[in-house]
């Protein structure tokens, strides 16, 4: 039951190509590696066949420019292999063994790890908000404009927050440590203002 | 009991297996609800973001739990479908994750359910251990002035949901046949209405914009958009993407003051992030000598949008027929004091502008739902600890009804998490007791159905859905939504 739970929550995000809203392909992170397995043939109407079939491709080529079998925490060339470290809400730690070119939102949800992609990596909210070790944080490059934009509105906003939908793995981010903001009882306390909505 | 134990920590240390370690979040899932007779069942009444978030977090900490999402409409999604501006469709991208949500086993969705008509609170509570209001704000702030009522004159909330297909602003059929368009207020809501206004038709005509309100548009005289507010630009309410927008808005020019922003560049560097990096971008557009190429841009515009600052709503001025909104009197005001606690006092000076369409874009505003349930009137909330009601035990709140209407949607997710987290706490403390089993939707839907209300499954949102998109393939469109709750309800018979 908890297992099936589990898959459900990490094929949430793979069949987002079930989407009856039409994806921006410009933000996702799919389209920037050119991973993508619509690619340039996406398809104005979507039957639900298309989707499926659409899905059941990125199980099978995962988020990295290398191939891996979906669950499968060992790749082939160890030069590629990433360590990271999630800091869920609960602030329990969960070592991750990761790729080069891994997607820090669907690493996550690939792992069960409770970071909301509410807009699927476009760009249009602050939902997977991380923030990223102070080491490795300088490590990143730059975010877009529009990242900072979306970040603006995060509640919570630190200095090293970053959206994980625009982290991609490196080496030189080993042993970085990605912590969900707390939802927090201390939200709502004394000097908090309205966010815009 | 003991065994149980002795089972799970054997299976704790067979190794951190993802799915144990999401099981206990540190402590044992749906707590004494494991041990009791029956499943522990919520009732959730709302079916906009902060509904589903709730019942998300809820089905995930628990997975015993059968949770109910009930919606007055036959649709589900909320501000999402009704609210979220049609040009902004990444941001409808979560309607997946609430679909996925509403199709997990423990889920139910019963759309076209009133709840305080057709159902009662008390009722609910006694068929479900825990209740969770989510069902929004559905009023609006008044300006509260003379000629309010004047043709021509609208709330943001009923012109949003006019050109976002919410039934019951079908009617409102705005004239657009004026030159100049007023806006009061200068939130996100507020920008949004004024994009909407002066984007071009091309843009318009792709989106799920409804096709009543693009004929509207398309026929519109609207070439100049006040966006007014009391305030100054460093209390502006609106965030940066969509100031950015109004500057990238094709075949528009912005009309600033630049008196308005005058001693903001000496303290912008002092501001926290998001207010530096926005105000930033406004002093840029007020002040700087755009390049020639902008330049050039904004001399072709036919189209003009401008921030107003320091005014204030007094009175809706009437044509000579008395019948229509033909301009909008204005008080100037001052600021005392600076940043968000800055006051805007009375000057005494008042000014006139000719405009035939108003619209007050001043916050939404939750109602009561029920006598019985605790309201905060002043505030327009649910007085609450944390989502736990105020005096009422096993009645939680998550949303706007809990904070009032203000954030985004990741503001709605943690506060949403958050009542779900309250309710699991009371679970696990006995403070909630879902000892005892109860009827849940059962018996729920046995009243429904002696009261003549049929209910809209997820399934049978997902043939509206069907019928709307494919409708929407005709004319290029993402969907071209169904316009009436009878029209909805004649789809899912079918």
């Amino acid at each position: 039951m908890m297992a099936a739970s589990a898959a459900a929550r990490s094929s949430m995000v793979l069949t987002f190509r079930l989407s009856r809203v039409l994806p921006n392909c410009s933000s996702c992170p799919f389209n920037k590696l050119k991973a993508c397995a619509s690619g340039s043939a996406r398809p104005q109407r979507r039957t639900s066949l298309d989707s499926f079939r659409t899905a059941n491709r990125h199980l099978q080529t995962g988020t990295g420019l290398y191939h891996s079998e979906e669950g499968s925490s060992n790749a082939e060339n160890p030069d590629d292999v990433v360590n990271v470290v999630y800091v869920d809400r609960s602030g329990q730690r969960i070592p991750i063994k990761a790729k080069v070119g891994d997607n820090v939102l669907y690493l996550a949800h690939k792992h069960g790890i409770e970071l909301e992609g509410a807009c699927e990596a476009s760009l249009a909210c602050s939902t997977c908000q991380v923030y990223v070790s102070a080491a490795h944080f300088d490590k990143l490059p730059e975010p877009e404009e529009r990242e900072d934009d979306m970040l603006d509105m995060a509640p919570m906003l630190q200095e090293n927050s970053r959206l994980g939908c625009q982290i991609f793995l490196t080496r030189e981010l080993e042993g970085m440590e990605l912590t969900l903001p707390k939802v927090t009882r201390n939200f709502y306390v004394d000097g908090h203002t309205p966010k815009p909505h | 009991m003991s065994s149980h134990r002795l089972l799970f920590s054997g299976l704790w240390t067979i190794g951190r297996t993802r799915w144990i370690s999401r099981l206990h979040e540190g402590k044992h899932g749906c707590g004494r609800a494991f041990f009791s007779s029956g499943k522990p069942k919520v009732c959730i009444v709302g079916g906009g973001p902060a509904g589903f978030y709730t019942a998300q977090h809820l089905i995930k900490a628990c997975q015993d739990a059968e949770v109910d999402i009930y919606e007055r409409l036959p649709v589900p999604f909320g501000l999402v479908r009704f609210g979220v501006a049609p040009d902004h469709p990444e941001v409808k991208n979560v309607i997946n994750t609430f679909t996925q949500t509403a199709k997990q086993s423990g889920c139910s969705f019963y759309g076209n359910v009133n709840v305080g008509k057709d159902v009662s609170i008390q009722e609910l509570q006694q068929a479900y251990h825990a209740v969770v209001l989510s069902y929004g704000a559905e009023g609006n702030r008044t300006m509260g002035v003379p000629g309010e009522d004047l043709a021509g004159v609208y709330s943001a909330k009923d012109f949003v949901g006019w050109y976002n297909g919410l039934p019951n602003c079908q009617q409102l059929r705005p004239d657009l046949s004026c030159e100049t368009a007023v806006i009061l207020g200068q939130g996100n809501v507020a920008l949004d209405i004024a994009r909407i206004l002066l984007s071009p038709v091309d843009v318009l005509k792709k989106t799920d914009i409804t096709q009543p309100a693009l004929e509207a548009l398309t026929k519109s005289q609207i070439r100049r958009v006040l966006i007014v507010g009391r305030r100054g630009p460093a209390q502006i309410a609106c965030t940066i993407k969509e100031v950015r927008e109004m500057v990238n808005l094709p075949d528009t020019r912005p009309e600033m003051v630049a008196a308005d922003f005058q001693g903001l560049r000496e303290v912008v560097k002092d501001l926290p992030r998001p207010r530096k990096r926005l105000t930033e971008l406004m002093l840029k557009t007020a002040l700087e000598t755009p390049g020639e190429k902008e330049q050039e841009r904004r001399n072709k515009a036919s189209r003009v949008w401008a921030f107003r600052f320091f005014r204030s709503p007094v009175e809706i001025l009437a044509n000579p027929d008395n019948n229509r909104a033909a301009g909008i009197r204005l008080a100037v005001n001052k600021l005392e004091g600076s940043g968000e606690g800055a006051q805007a006092v009375l000057t005494g000076e008042v000014e006139d502008v000719a405009c035939g369409l108003v619209i007050s874009s001043i916050g939404y505003k939750s109602l009561p739902i029920d006598p019985s349930v605790p309201f905060d009137s002043r505030k327009a909330i649910v007085p609450n600890n944390m989502g736990r009601v105020q005096q009422a035990a096993g009645l939680y709140c998550s949303g706007w009804l809990k904070t009032g209407p203000t954030g985004v949607i990741a503001t709605t997710m943690n506060n949403s998490f958050d009542t779900a987290r309250s309710l699991m706490e009371d679970m696990d403390s006995g403070m909630l007791d879902v000892s005892a089993a109860k009827p849940g939707s059962q018996n729920i839907s046995g009243l429904l159905e002696k009261r003549g209300v049929i209910p809209v499954i997820f399934s049978d949102w997902e043939k509206i859905d069907s019928v709307e998109i494919s409708r929407g393939e005709a004319t290029g469109k993402p969907r071209e939504k169904l316009l009436s709750v009878e029209e909805m309800l004649q789809v899912t018979r079918q």
